[in-house]
Order: C-alpha cells, then structure tokens, then sequence
C-alpha cells in the first residue's frame, strides 16, 4: 500500500490530550500528524464546560508550567472564575472557570492550525502497526497508510463508544461523532489488555425555559486569578451560575423508573467512576438525602444551552423531562440534549511504563481516557508527557518521568502505573502526601526549569520566570531584613485583635501570626514595586507555612534516595527468593522503573522492599566485579 | 513513612554482662540518640559530636535517668553500616538495657530486625561481594519465617483495637477529603472543634497503648522472679504453696536447698518464672556457698522479688542487709511464721519494700493473699484481662509514630492553621497505623470518601 506520509510522531485523538501531545511533539522538532474523527470536534468540552476544580486546578497550572497550552487556552475563553476552598488552606487552593465551549474549541483548532511541524488529519484510525514490537504507523478507514516513529492513543470515550439511553443504544462517542470501533481490535491483537469503562453526563437544556428567579445565584470572583503565569491582562466575569436542588418528588420519579435505567437493568457493562455517579445512583445509594445540588452553568455567550451538573443520567428520554421538572425553577424545563451514558474501551494502565509507553510495543505511548484515566486536565497533563516522550524516543534522548514528589501530573501517573485502576481515575488533592508544597501558586517553581530544559518554554515565560523568581527572593531578603518597632506594629496588631509588641521584631517572623496577612506588613514597611498580588499570596504562604513545607521537603528528600535506586528493566524478580509470591508477581508484570515505585505497588510490604533493595545492592556489586 | 528509617537494637547478647550496647544506625540516630543521652559535659551535646568520639552522661527514659555511661558516635560513611551510628554503652542487666532502647524506640526509632545492620552494611556497598552474597542468602532463607511472624503477632483485642482507631482517623481524613475536594457540593462542614476532639480522642487511645507496654510485655513473657531470704525462713514453703505441690523439699535444717529451683506458676493470669533459692546467709561449705552466689544472681535479675523473714525471730543484721539490697526494686516483703508469735514488726521492712505481708505459709489464706500483693507490686491490679495490648517493640514503634503525628496535627490547628497543614499529620498517623494492619493509607481514605459523601458532578 502507498504511503501517504511519514511523520515522527503521530497522534490519534484531537481531544485535551491530543492537543497536548501534538503541540508538544511539534515545538521540540518532530514532525506531527493529528487524527481526528472530526475537526469540528477539536477541544470539545463533551461533558462540563468548565476547566479547572479541586487538584484539577493544579494540573492546568502544571502544564502551563511547563510550557502546555490548556492555561492559555482557558483563560482566553473563560466565561467566570472562581478560586475554591479559601479558608481552608493554601495547598487546597483550586482554580476553577467556566469555559465558553464553542470558543475553547475555536481557539484550541487555530493553536493546532498555526502550529508549525504539525499537520491535523480529518481520519478514523482503524488500525496500528508494529513490526519487531515497535510501532510503525497507522491505517486509516479510508484504507490510507501513514508511518511513524512513535504514535500516541488519545482516544477518549470515542474507542469502543457506545451511548445508553434507556432502552436505547447504538455505537457512538459524545456529540454525534462517530465511534472508532476497528481500533479496539487491533489493539488487542496486539496484546494489550483493554478494560470497558464507562461515564455519563447529564442534560442541557435551554436558557428561557428555567425560571431564575426560583434558584440561587453564585457569581464568580472579583479578583481573578489566570490559570497562566503568562496571562497578565485583567480578567472579567461575564456569566453567572446558579444552584437549584432535587427533591422527594424527583427521587420518587427515579425510583420508580430505576429498572428502565441500563444501568440498573445490566445493560451496562463498563465500570463508572466513583466520583461522577449519576443522579439514579446518587438517589439509591444515598437514599438518606433529601436533595442533591444542581449547577446550572451556561455552556457558552453563543449559545442558550445550560448544562445541569449533578444530574447525569441514563434513564429513558420521557423520565428525564419528568425527573427534571419535579424541580423548583426546572418546571417547564425544555431539554436540548438529553442525559446519557457513555461506555468505551481503554487500556489498563498497569501496561504502561512510567513515561506512558506501552511495556510490549515500542513507541506506542498513551494519554487521557485511554489510560484509564477520566476528565480534561488529567487528560491534558498525560498528553503532555507523551509527546514530550515520543519525541525524545526519536531524538535518541533519555526518556522524562515525572516524579510525584515534583507534581500532581507525576503523581496521577505514578498512581497510574503503579496502582493500577478500577474505575476511571480523577485526581484529588488527597492523593498527593506532598501538598503542602505541590501547590498550584508554586507550580512554575516546579516545573518551568523542567519545561526550559525539555525545550518547551519559551524566552518570553523563562524571562518572566526568572523576574518572578528575583522578586520573591528579594522580597524575602526585605522581609528578613526589616525590624518592626512595636510603635510600627502594634496600631494594626491591635486592629486585628493580636498581642502587641514590646520589642522589635523582624518582618518575617511577624507574618508568621496567623492574624498577620501580607498586606499588613505592607502597611508596616512599605510596598516592593516588583511583588504582585499572586507573588504576595506566594511569599504570604511560604513565611507561614515555612515549617510545614520544610517538612515535606526533608521527606521529599528522604525518599529520593529510593527513588533514585533504578531497576534494570529486565530484573529478573524470580530469582528473589525470600520474597513472597504475590510480591514476586507483581513486581514483575509492573516493572517499576525505582526502588521508590516497587514500595509503592499494593502487596509490596516494606519487607519485600527491603530485600530488594538488598538483590539491587548485590547485582550492582556483581555488575561491577564483572567489568 | 520514609522507606529508610532509623533502627536501634541491642547489639550485645542477651543475659548477664559487665557492659551492654544499644545500637542506633540510620539518618535520625543522632538525633535520637540526643533525645535519650544527655552529655554530662554541656559542651559536648551528642548533635555536635564528630565521628569517632565519645562522650560520658546519662541516659533518659520517660523523663527519669535509667543510668549513666558512654555515647560513641560514628558519621556515615564512616561505619559498620555506612550510615550515621551512635552506640549507647550501659551497664550490663537486661533491664536497663531495655529501658534505653524503649527510649530509643519513643524518641522515633524503629526496632531493629534480624540483621537489620549487616543489611544496611551490605547496602551501602560495606561488604565484599562474598560477603554480600552469603548475608543474602541467609536472608532469603530467614525472611519469609519472620514475615509470618510478625503477621501473627497482630491479633486478637489488639487488632480490633488498633483497626477501630485506624478507622476513626480515616473517618475524620475522609471527611476532610470530602470537604476539601468537594467544595461544591453539600459536604457537611468539618469543624475545628471535630477535627480537635477526633485526634484526642484516639489520642488518649493510644497513649494508654504505650502506657501499657511494659505491662504487655509481662503478660507475654512473664516475669523472673525469686524467692529470697535467710536460711530456714520459709522460703520452699513459700513456693510450694505457690507451685501448688511439693517441688522444693523442706526440712527443719536449715540449708536444705542449696541449688535454684525454678517453677512456672500462674498468677492472676500472669506467668511467674519463679526461683527458689539457697538461704543468704555466711557459710564455708562450698556447695551452699555456690548456692548463694547464684541467690545474689536471680535478686539481680528478678523482676519480682519476694523476700521472705522469719517473723517469729528479731531482724537479723544479714536480713537488714536483704532488705536494703531490695530497695527501690519491685519487691514483696513476706513476714512468715505469723502462726509462730510476732518479733518482727511490718515497719521495720515497710521503707524497703512495695508491700510488706504478715503471713503464716501453712494458711490457706496466704496463696490469695500473695496472689493480690504480686499484681499490686507489678501494677497489673486492675488490668482488665481482655485489654488490647501491644505485642512487641515493632508494634510500639509504630504507635509512637502515629501518636506522634496525631499530636503535631492538634499543635497545628491551636496554633491557628488551616486543615490542609493539619491534614498532611492526620495521614502520616493513619499511614503509621496501617503498617500494623497492612492497608494503604492513601487508599482506604479515597474509598471512605466514595462510601460516605454523596459527592461528584
């Protein structure tokens, strides 16, 4: 068969991780090709048009670190903003807006168009081929051949997908985009083991038909604080949102329709995600609860389509309007899309390396959905890694993993591989035993030297980074430097209720006291014309938290030594005899890259650990003595 | 938990010596170690000594001073393990050597395990390949034996009782996860005062655990003990009443027993390794005066002490000088021969002694009466039977951890911070727990939110 083009890198999906992937692997030099069903499908948003939320948040601020494109894009297509969980700590945090679909996706198709070295395909890839063990290309539906070096599946709910409506089903992925359905099998002749998972999302419904006035109101921040270290222009809220609640009626409905739910009548085979249940399971399981939360959220200034967080649903059509109407302000609800669910195919993550190749097939990297994974930003992130990787496996360069000491992206992918998953994985800022210091106002701190050096940030955020950087180190030096007269003091002090002073006292120390903010100080000694509101916030936390972030540090770097213990990838684990079958087993089928990802493997007690690092120990002497 | 933690062993063999050595190794030892021993030169705290250099002081068991001796402190690489040591030398007796490394174990290390030394030795390249590969296989042999036991060595009221705290934890951090990753949606709000009473509540739990230790540890092994006195006072009547038949012969010569007996008897559920020994007294017959020696022994190594007088005679100057040797020691005073007329009055004895008996070893009231006095001396009178107690040091070391962490957590909130720093010691205490039981903490907090918080889009 005739080639139709050779590429470097190739990428199946135009979603969150396709993005990505293709513009990553384009700016470090690879030749790229993107497939997607569809083109006007590039950057949907199929379920909540919103970017960002608890950890997710800290994810876009990750990938902006690094020189990614989701921090940009959603700050140029943001409709509201929010920062949640304030007051309840600076590591928890969370940035979160609401996205204009239709604009995300306008900007995020002309980022791809613009892009240099990057070419994106209107094609349904049915097939990927492998010769050796390393992939080699991909086929078309059109029967068209296309080769590549490396090739990232980024497939979302679109491999294998199939919509559940009641009764009704048919093959499908969201938003009246076909399903790709050759590819499954493919892969699985390849030997990759592929799981069924499955989500759900709930209606959209038209504006005029909800009676506002009935519900309540939840506008955005006034300050607003961009995703992006590099968005610096002043920012609006131009929508609001609002709250409605179900109640005893809208769950009698439920109940009485539950057998005509696939998901209850056994239609359904995919394994939903614990945290996004639909409204029937939320109804049965939480049978205690007399209302559940509704977010009425506007899906873009274009449009009067509404989107109801809270209630996805795969009841029948004729229940839907019935269920939605029992609530107060949703009375003459007129429903647009209705509520359906979504079953796909995606791989187990326990296949994949760290660096997000596949273990048996060189060269075929995965990110998003397809590793299990559920939501944009995770999905994002991963795209990121793996056209960073894919690149540099052509490169000839050392392939990138994220330490999850270093981020939230690294600590999704540790748990990834590491863990496994049983139902589609979203992360959590409970995930990460490093929060304090994984913050999202510190993620360039922790990612752009990664980024600078990976060849993805650019001069402009470098320059920036390292202004930013000078300021915060100057402001400390100020702070440290500055003696506090109680005369200086003690007027504020005792404005915010705190024991005043009877000597000096240095400024730093001063901002320890939790009724001591930032600005404060400011009043006591004067503004620093280089520290803006996001670097106050910083510095504020830094000097308050400063004990509690040594801490994580120091245990950050007491596992590195671990962490830095590499196993040889063909360690041969049968021969550890002390160790437990069990152990034993898993250790061989994940092949942790570390000694600190072997402690990390459920069943792998410290025991076995410890014994390991002792057959590492000795295989390095024995690899020594032999040269 | 950091996968490279601090260990500390006694590293001398067990049983009677003139000098014992507590070992430390691991990036904390000198730390611990400072926490545990005092230089006696304030110049010379043991933080700022430089390796292969010693120091004389005291060593600190719950804020008492256990005994004095030397500090000798390597800096890695610079010793047998490659990492940081510090050796305690004490004097010998396995009592006091166990208090120091209790100290030890509270002040945050680990118990060693079987060759837990020559293993760190091994891993920081201080071994030769020969040596390395043998120590590897010995290990290989060993490991999967100690795996099993340690696994047993968690059941019964301390499983459940270690399972319900762990729980509470995941309960109060599931919670806060709901709450925090949740902010949308209607979590029920988490109060500082909750928070606050969930980590002293289980707290207290906890504190009663190593509290208990020492006790725990006498219902497991049981306890020496040994029946003392001048010759021909009672003592084999003593401990046949005891033993419950006639192990010891008793005559009317006094002298009779002139080797240690030892009998197993159970009191009050607890084990007594209980010595009867030759009468203290100035002999020139070789064979009892062995026989004596080894009396001054099984005092030395006696937890429990059960000093027996003829009641019927005046204090003997030998008598006094028993007396006073058992000052300051867990030891039971037994006025014998009530049957036989009083020169001997209980205030003579009562400063040296816990307790001081008038008995008559003929009464069939003595045995219950000795039975309450014994479990007074060893403060296990009012133990209930059933309570959850901590099986080993590795247990121990596990709930210092957690107790440690739940403290930092409460520190953290009355100082005024906010969830997320209080949160991060939460964890680091559930995550000490789940080693006893095996779980990940991480884990079972996630599954806890998805139980019990109607929460997601």
């Amino acid at each position: 068969m005739p080639k139709l083009g050779n590429y470097d890198v190739i990428v199946v999906g135009g979603g969150h991780a396709g993005i990505e992937a293709a513009v990553a692997a384009a700016r470090l030099g690879a030749k790229t090709a993107l497939f997607t069903l569809s083109l006007d499908a590039i950057g949907n948003l199929p379920c909540n048009p919103s970017i960002g939320g608890t950890a997710k948040g800290h994810l876009v601020r990750e990938i902006d670190a690094l020189g990614g494109c989701m921090g940009l894009a959603a700050d140029d297509t943001f409709l509201q903003s929010r920062m949640l969980n304030r007051g309840k700590g600076p590591a928890v945090h969370s940035l979160r807006v609401q996205t204009d679909r239709t604009a995300y996706h306008l900007y995020t198709k002309r980022l791809l168009e613009m892009t240099p070295n990057l070419e994106i395909k209107q094609a349904e890839v049915t097939e990927v081929t492998v010769e050796n063990g390393a992939v080699t290309g991909v086929v078309t539906k059109l029967n068209a051949v296309y080769t590549a070096k490396s090739v990232i599946l980024a497939t979302g709910t679109y491999l294998g997908g199939k919509i559940s409506v009641g009764d009704a089903s048919y093959a499908a992925g969201p938003d009246g985009i076909s399903a790709a359905e050759p590819l499954t099998a493919c892969l699985k002749a390849l030997g990759l083991p592929m799981l069924r998972f499955k989500t759900g999302t709930p209606a959209r419904v038209h504006r005029r038909s909800i009676n506002f006035n009935l519900l309540e109101r939840q506008p955005g921040d006034d300050e607003i604080v961009p995703f992006s270290f590099m968005t610096h222009a002043k920012m609006k809220n131009k929508v609001d949102c609002y709250i409605a609640y179900t109640n005893e009626k809208t769950h009698a409905v439920i109940q009485k329709n539950l057998h005509r739910s696939p998901m209850y009548s056994g239609m359904i085979e995919g394994i939903g995600p614990r945290y996004c249940p639909s409204i029937e399971d939320k109804v049965v399981r939480f049978a205690d609860k007399n209302r559940h939360q509704i977010f009425v959220e506007p899906c873009g200034e274009d449009t009067n389509e509404m989107y109801l967080q809270g209630m996805s649903s795969s009841l029948p059509e004729e229940v839907q309007n019935e269920m939605y109407r029992t609530i107060i302000g949703f009375e003459n609800l007129e429903i647009m899309r209705p509520a359906y669910a979504i079953e796909y195919d995606c791989i187990d993550p326990l296949a994949l390396k760290a660096t997000l190749e596949c273990m048996e097939i060189e060269g075929l990297y995965g990110a998003g959905q397809f590793n299990g994974t559920s939501g944009y930003e995770e999905a994002a992130g991963q795209g990121l890694l793996a056209g960073v990787n894919a690149t540099r496996r052509n490169q000839g360069k050392p392939q990138i993993i994220m330490p999850r000491q270093q981020s939230y992206l690294g600590t999704l992918i540790d748990d990834l591989v590491t863990k496994g998953v049983s139902d589609p994985y979203r992360m959590m800022t409970s995930r990460s035993e490093y929060r304090l210091y994984l913050r999202q106002d510190n993620a360039d701190e922790r990612l752009t030297p990664l980024g600078r050096e990976l060849g993805l940030v650019q001069d402009d955020r470098w320059e920036a980074f390292n202004a930013t950087m000078h300021a915060k180190k100057q402001e400390i030096a100020r702070l440290t430097a500055a003696r506090l007269t109680p005369a200086q003091a003690n007027p504020i002090l005792e404005k915010k209720g705190g024991s005043p002073l009877k000597t000096g006292i240095l400024a730093v120390d001063l901002l320890k006291r939790p009724e001591i903010t930032y600005s404060d100080i400011e009043e006591m000694i004067g503004k620093s014309a280089e520290v803006d509101p996001s670097l106050a916030a910083r510095i504020e936390t830094e000097v308050k938290y400063d004990g509690y972030i040594k801490r994580q540090l120091e245990q950050i770097e007491s596992v590195k030594k671990q962490e830095n213990v590499l196993i040889p990838e063909q360690f041969d684990y049968s021969t550890l005899g002390g160790l437990r079958l069990e152990a034993r087993e898993k250790l061989a089928k994940i092949r942790p890259h570390s000694l600190g990802q072997a402690g990390r493997i459920p069943g792998v007690s410290p025991n076995d650990i410890s014994q390991l690092a002792l057959a590492l120990a000795l295989y390095r002497q024995q690899q020594a003595a032999k040269e | 938990m950091p996968l490279i933690n601090t260990v500390a062993a006694v590293a001398t063999p067990p049983g009677k010596g003139g000098i014992a050595a507590i070992r430390i190794s691991g990036p904390q030892s000198i730390s611990i170690a400072a926490k545990v021993f005092t230089s006696a030169n304030k110049n010379k705290a043991l933080q700022n000594m430089q390796g292969y250099t010693a120091a004389f002081g005291s060593y600190l068991y719950r804020g008492k001073q256990v005994d004095e001796g030397v500090a000798l402190c390597y800096r890695a690489p610079h010793s047998y393990t490659g990492e940081d040591v510090v050796e305690l030398f004490c004097h010998g007796g396995e009592e006091v050597s166990r208090e120091v490394l209790l100290a030890c174990i509270e002040a945050g290390a680990a118990p060693a395990g079987p060759g837990e030394f020559t293993k760190r030795a091994l891993l920081n390249g201080k071994m030769s390949l020969t040596q390395a590969e043998a120590v590897m296989e010995l290990i290989s042999a060993t490991s999967s034996q100690g795996v099993q036991v340690a696994r047993a060595a968690l059941g019964g009221a301390l499983a459940t009782q270690i399972q319900t705290q762990k729980q509470q934890l995941t309960n109060l951090a599931g919670h806060l996860a709901a709450y925090t990753d949740y902010p949308e949606e209607d979590v029920e709000t988490l109060t500082k005062d909750e928070f606050i009473t969930t980590l002293q509540q289980v707290g207290a739990v906890l504190d009663d655990l190593i509290a208990n230790y020492h006790k725990g540890s006498i219902v497991r092994s049981g306890v020496p003990a040994a029946i003392v006195g001048s010759p021909n006072v009672g003592k084999s009547t003593l401990f046949n009443l005891l033993s419950g038949y006639q192990r010891a012969i008793v005559t009317e010569v006094a002298g009779t027993t002139r080797d240690v007996l030892r009998e197993q008897i159970q009191i009050g559920g607890i084990a007594l390794h209980l010595a009867d020994t030759a009468g203290l007294h100035d002999t020139k017959d070789v064979v009892e005066a062995e026989g004596i020696k080894r009396s001054y022994d099984e005092i030395e190594n006696a937890n429990l002490i059960i000093a027996v007088f003829d009641g019927s005679q005046r204090l003997q100057q030998e008598e006094l000088e028993l007396a006073e040797m058992c000052a300051g020691r867990p030891a039971l005073g037994i006025i014998n021969k009530s049957d036989l007329g009083t020169q001997m009055q209980p205030e003579q004895l009562q400063k040296y002694f816990r307790k001081v008996l008038v008995v008559s070893a003929k009464s069939p009231q003595t045995r219950p009466m000795l039975e309450q006095a014994v479990l007074e001396i060893l403060e296990l009178d009012k133990m209930d039977p059933s309570q959850a107690l901590l099986a080993n040091q590795r247990q121990l070391a596990a709930v210092v951890e957690a107790r440690k962490a739940l403290q930092q957590a409460e520190d953290t909130l009355l100082s005024g911070f906010t969830f997320d720093a209080a949160g991060v010691f939460l964890e680091d205490g559930i995550s000490a727990l789940a080693v006893l039981t095996g779980e990940n903490a991480t884990e079972s907090i996630i599954d806890d939110v998805f139980s019990r918080f109607c929460v997601g889009k």
